[in-house]
């Protein structure tokens, strides 16, 4: 009974969250909105007993991503009022196809509960389970290859997002260090055969 | 008892916030990859919630690979906005005519 009243605080604050991410006046109080969200979320993957990814989705996306947003936020100068111009507008169109999703999504989920095993209850895990280890044996054992692919994935993502930001402004006095690793003898040497000077 | 139908009504629930955040603020990018981001919440936690319920550790494993595609899609989504922003002062989504597609 307890976890359901916790459930049920847990549900309000994400729903809560998600109304304020896609309504708030103003972008950073959209990605603090974001923050809250995540943190629900970990904290109702912990009551689902999913404890290592429940962490890592505080450390990657409250700890990293979510502080990128707030950066670029931050750091563009937007135009509020322009950008929250048409929200009138578009309110409604997007709050029925929100309401036909959500009411399919529902029904389909409301029509199939009754007689499936999937909704047995939830088989609690023994005291002493790790679901680190879990993760980790099928991570690192099954998975191996799709592991590596996620880190190329990675790899790229920071090698593209160097080389997007990167700009390289004209005019500017710095160091080249492939032309300077480039560089021969011929191109900077010249030797010049004078004449031996003479007694007169 | 909290069953598997109540996780999936509230990511349901989530689902549709998030598509109608897409609708709503659709002159700002930013809160496009936000609602985005969202949205994968949503679906992580079908997944984490199947999973936990079928007693099978492949739902958590996608989740963690969700979770990584999502992370490089926000900084390379982000980059290309800060360089968009540099080039044309405005992250408006409806003055990106420059293709003309």
């Amino acid at each position: 009974m307890i976890t359901m009243i916790i459930f049920g605080f847990l549900a309000t604050v994400l729903v809560g969250a998600g109304i304020g991410v896609i309504t708030a006046r103003n972008p950073v109080y959209s990605a603090i909105f974001l923050v809250l969200a995540f943190v629900t979320s970990a904290v109702l993957w912990l009551l689902l007993e999913a404890e290592f990814l429940a962490i890592v989705l505080v450390l990657v996306y409250v700890g990293a991503v979510m502080v990128l947003f707030l950066f670029v936020v931050m750091m563009l100068d937007v135009n509020i009022a322009a950008a929250r111009e048409g929200f009138t507008r578009y309110a409604p169109i997007g709050a029925i196809v929100a309401g036909i999703v959500v009411f399919e999504l529902l029904a389909v989920i409301w029509a199939k509960q009754s007689g499936l095993p999937v909704t047995a209850p939830l088989v609690t895990n023994p005291a002493g389970h790790s679901n680190t280890r879990e993760i980790g044996l099928a991570l690192y054992g099954d998975y191996v290859f799709e592991f590596e692919l996620a880190a190329f994935i990675l790899l790229l993502a920071i090698v593209v997002a160097i080389m997007l930001t990167l700009r390289s402004r004209p005019g500017l006095r710095t160091q080249d260090v492939a032309a300077q690793v480039k560089v021969r003898r011929e191109d900077r040497v010249r030797l010049v055969k004078v004449p031996a000077e003479t007694e007169p | 008892m909290i069953s598997l139908t109540h996780y999936l009504s509230l990511s349901a629930v989530l689902f549709g916030i998030s598509v109608a955040g897409i609708f709503i603020n659709r002159k700002n990018v930013i809160l496009l990859l936000m609602c985005v981001e969202l949205l994968l919440l949503a679906v992580n936690f079908n997944f984490i919630a199947l999973s936990r319920f079928m007693g099978d550790t492949t739902g958590q494993v996608f989740v963690f690979f969700v979770l990584t595609v999502a992370a490089a899609e926000s900084a390379i989504g982000l980059a290309i906005l800060v360089v968009l922003f540099r080039t044309r002062r405005s992250i408006n989504v409806q003055e990106l005519d420059v293709l003309r597609g």
